[in-house]
């Protein structure tokens, strides 16, 4: 059960040294009990106030990391179960899933497509995080000759190793020292070996059950054998009990703070059809889940994926945004086309994207709108004649081009004559209303 | 520690809505819990999805998804016909995008003309639907509305503009009729409260929040969606209780990823596929925000959120 501050703060040494950063202990007990401080900023708290504490100021959702170096993962860590109450907060990880059956070069060929699947979108570098290796075959020699197979060629990737054998585990997880893999896992066959392995080989324990019965059950035992890390499977098998379970080991969590189920969840949504699999992965994106392992990764289905995760995890509160200034495409001269838009990230993105298609180079004045896009910025009074002349005037931008054009969106239009009268000495074109009719646009005014 | 589910239970409930006549009337919504959660409450019917058509060839639509049309879409009551019996649509949605001024510009007459021509082609539910042109709309619909009497079809769209002219001619001609607002909870239920106002019975409104595809700003729909269902569920708000559509196809296929090919950008792999799975990813996330309705194009889209469907519940 959470503790209240008044009942932290009494467990507290109550010296108001400040150490913790905070004026009294009373107010790092406020802190804590709102879950917006951790414990271990007070040096002095006593072992039997951290026992008690511990447990009770830990985050409802633990947070674990995979993977080391640049490419690790976090996740968990998750506070709400609905987007509009407040920003999700650590995007689910995609994982492939390898089977031990397949050949070297079929392993080594979905590796190298791990290893490709960067894409760039809204400024945002987005990936496959993960590989699951699974044990399909039951065989220990070929799980463990996949696993280095994949620890020499994509050392840098986070994997997840899927077993329920604790010997085949134990081969594998040693190729992955020090790279926080996870093991998956744990079931009621094999809890204390799992346990065990994953204890000493510092890895995350993935826990699989057939309920969430079964569950709770599990995950308790194998923190009392000393095991903190943990990402949590139900045994959902179809997208119904997927959906089910996931949300009621959220609700669970974070409303009757129930430890048991204070971990990420991962997902197993391999479909043998392609397009049907990157649904039942929309719906863990959407749905609560921490990892979502899939079987293929094509490059449209990525795109799709990496899209919606994206959506589904922006701050509700603050539009992507990018920053205020006079970016160039291209090689632009002091003679190149001035055009202007606001900072809300889609729409630079569109507009640069389709400005780099012209291949005409240009200067794009990027004005800070709060995020807002070109109508609603309008709308909201924030990308309005005056304000944009102040932004030309203060640019600088008359030191760098040798003209004096500018060319605003179609979309508002209508401010192009209001521009022209507070900016001084400026011609203003008005472009065309959508950015995809920039191209035509610019080649025919360069032509 | 004994795990008990965390369950909800909701005051309100979604209006149960049924278009259509005879034996290939449909239903939808009707629940009163969250998206295919049925473990606290009922759900009745399965989201409805209806091929879009409209009353003039396709020229504007991406090649990838006009080629499964290509023979039949040159006139909407063959094209109609094709999704009812080929494609085994459980619904149309017919767009009367010819009407709007900077198109063809077609008049009212026209457009009831096709609205009757299609009706008598097929058994299964129509959705008519106008070009979006707020003044347009409104004659448009009006004589729509009038050569599907009786047909129990839905209208739409009905938006703070011109909604009083929509409601009465749906209202003449008892029909369903969806009411759309931009993007914002509370537009949406000032505008159902408007439209009741009129003596127009809120048990036969359709709540469009306004579709946004996958990339773009579909996490405003998929919030305002999920924020509507939980006031009519939690709160009992009588005013969120419509149904609601998500009109995928129309903003799916207009932006660049479901038509960019793949020479353009090699790292966005095959375009057709892309294309297809743009659509089917925006309404399955649809879906899970609450989404009841959908029209869609691609029929390989459509196959697949069936198929979805088929898993949730
Ligand atoms: C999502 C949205 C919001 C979001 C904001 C999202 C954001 N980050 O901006 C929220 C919900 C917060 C919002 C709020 C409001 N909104 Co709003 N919103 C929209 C919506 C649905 C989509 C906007 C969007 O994301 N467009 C996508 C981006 C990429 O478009 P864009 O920036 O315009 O860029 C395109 C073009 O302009 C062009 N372009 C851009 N730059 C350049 C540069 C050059 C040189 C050229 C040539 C072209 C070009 O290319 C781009 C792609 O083609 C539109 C309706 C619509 N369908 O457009 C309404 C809309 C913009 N909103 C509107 C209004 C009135 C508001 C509010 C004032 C009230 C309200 N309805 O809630 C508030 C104001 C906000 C505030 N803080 O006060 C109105 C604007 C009124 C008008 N112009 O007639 C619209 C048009 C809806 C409507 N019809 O009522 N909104
Ligand atoms: S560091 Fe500990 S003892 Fe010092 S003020 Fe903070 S809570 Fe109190």
């Amino acid at each position: 059960m959470a503790l209240s501050g008044v009942e932290i703060f009494k467990l507290l040494p109550k010296t108001n040294c400040k150490k913790c950063g905070h004026p009294t202990c009373l107010a790092f007990a406020m802190k804590l009990a709102q879950r917006q401080a951790s414990l271990d900023q007070c040096p002095d708290v006593s072992e039997e106030a951290k026992k008690i504490l511990g447990d009770a100021s830990a985050p409802p959702i633990r947070s674990v990391t995979f993977g080391s170096g640049d490419l690790a993962v976090k996740i968990g860590e998750e506070t709400v179960l609905f987007r509009h109450d407040k920003k999700f907060v650590n995007p689910c990880a995609l994982a492939v899933e390898i089977k031990d059956t397949l050949s070297e070069v079929e392993i080594t060929k979905k590796i190298e497509e791990v290893l490709a699947s960067e894409i760039d979108r809204v400024g945002q570098k987005l990936r496959i995080d993960a590989i699951a290796l699974t044990n399909t075959s039951g065989d220990k020699g070929k799980f463990e000759s996949a696993a280095n197979l994949i620890a020499s060629k994509a050392p840098n990737v986070p994997v997840i190793l899927s077993t329920t054998d604790p010997a085949s585990a134990e081969a594998a997880v040693k190729l992955f020292a020090g790279k926080k893999p996870i093991i998956c896992g744990a079931n009621s066959s094999n809890t204390e070996a799992m346990a065990n392995i994953a204890k000493t080989e510092k890895a995350t324990l993935g826990v699989v059950a057939n309920n969430l019965d079964e569950l709770s059950t599990l995950t308790e035992k194998i923190k009392s054998l000393g095991v903190e890390d943990m990402v949590i499977d139900s045994g959902a098998k179809k997208a119904k009990e997927m959906l089910g379970n996931n949300t009621m080991i959220r609700r669970a969590a974070l409303k009757k703070n129930f430890k048991p189920f204070g971990y990420p969840v991962i997902n197993f949504a391999q479909r043998d059809d392609s397009l049907h699999e990157a649904l039942i992965a929309s719906v863990g994106i959407t749905k609560y889940s921490s990892i979502i392992v899939v079987s293929s990764i094509e490059k449209w289905k990525n795109l799709a994926l990496f899209t919606l995760r994206q959506n589904i995890y922006t701050d509700p509160q603050v539009p992507m945004q990018v920053e205020q200034k006079i970016y160039k495409i291209g090689e632009a001269t002091p003679d190149s086309p001035l055009t202007i838009t606001t900072n809300f990230s889609l729409t630079y993105f569109i507009v640069s994207g389709e400005i780099e298609n012209s291949k005409v180079p240009c200067r794009l004045a990027v004005m800070d709108c709060e995020g807002l896009s070109v109508l609603t910025a309008w709308a909201a009074g924030k990308f309005t004649a005056s304000k944009i002349a102040a932004f030309i005037k203060e640019s600088g931008i008359e030191n760098e081009v040798k003209h004096r054009e500018l060319i605003i969106p179609g979309y508002v239009a209508i401010l192009s004559g209001a521009i022209e009268d507070k900016l001084e000495g400026w011609k203003v074109t008005v472009g065309p209303r959508e950015a995809n009719g920039l191209p035509a646009f610019l080649k025919t005014r360069n032509a | 520690m004994a795990f008990t589910v965390p369950k909800d239970t909701y005051s309100g409930k979604v209006y149960n809505v049924t278009i259509g006549t005879g034996d290939r009337a449909a239903s939808f919504g009707g629940e009163n819990v969250l998206p295919f959660l049925p473990f606290e409450g009922t759900i009745p019917n399965k989201p409805l999805i209806a091929y879009e058509i409209q009353d003039v060839p396709p020229a504007d639509w991406p090649e990838n998804v006009q080629k499964p049309f290509s023979s039949v879409s040159g006139d909407p009551v063959t094209w109609a016909k094709f999704c009812q019996n080929t494609l085994k649509a459980n619904a149309i949605a017919l767009r009367l995008i010819g009407t709007h001024p900077d198109r063809e510009n077609r008049s009212p007459e026209d457009a009831a003309k096709t609205v009757k021509d299609v009706l008598s082609a097929i058994n299964v539910p129509l959705i008519i639907l106008g070009s979006n042109h707020a003044e347009k709309d409104a004659p448009v619909l009006i004589a729509a509305a009038e050569a599907a009497k009786d047909k129990n079809c839905i209208l739409g769209k009905a938006q703070e503009a011109n909604y009083k002219t929509i409601a009465a001619a749906a209202m003449a001609n008892n029909h369903k009729l969806i009411a759309m607002s931009e993007l914002d909870i509370n537009l949406s239920k000032q505008l159902n409260i408007l439209i009741t106002q009129m003596g127009f019975d809120k048990e036969r409104l359709i709540t469009d929040p306004m579709c946004s595809a996958l990339g773009y700003g579909l996490e405003y729909t998929y919030s305002v969606m999920e924020r509507i269902r939980l006031a009519a569920l939690t709160q009992n708000d009588l005013t969120m209780q419509p149904p609601m559509l998500a009109d995928v196809g129309m903003y799916v296929w207009k932006i660049k990823e479901t038509q960019a090919p793949e020479s353009d950008v090699p790292s966005w792999g095959n375009a057709e596929d892309r294309g297809i799975a743009w659509e089917a990813t925006t309404a399955a996330a649809l879906l899970m925000a609450g989404a009841e309705l959908l029209i869609m194009r691609h029929p390989k889209a459509v196959e697949a959120l069936g198929k979805l469907i088929e898993e949730l519940v």
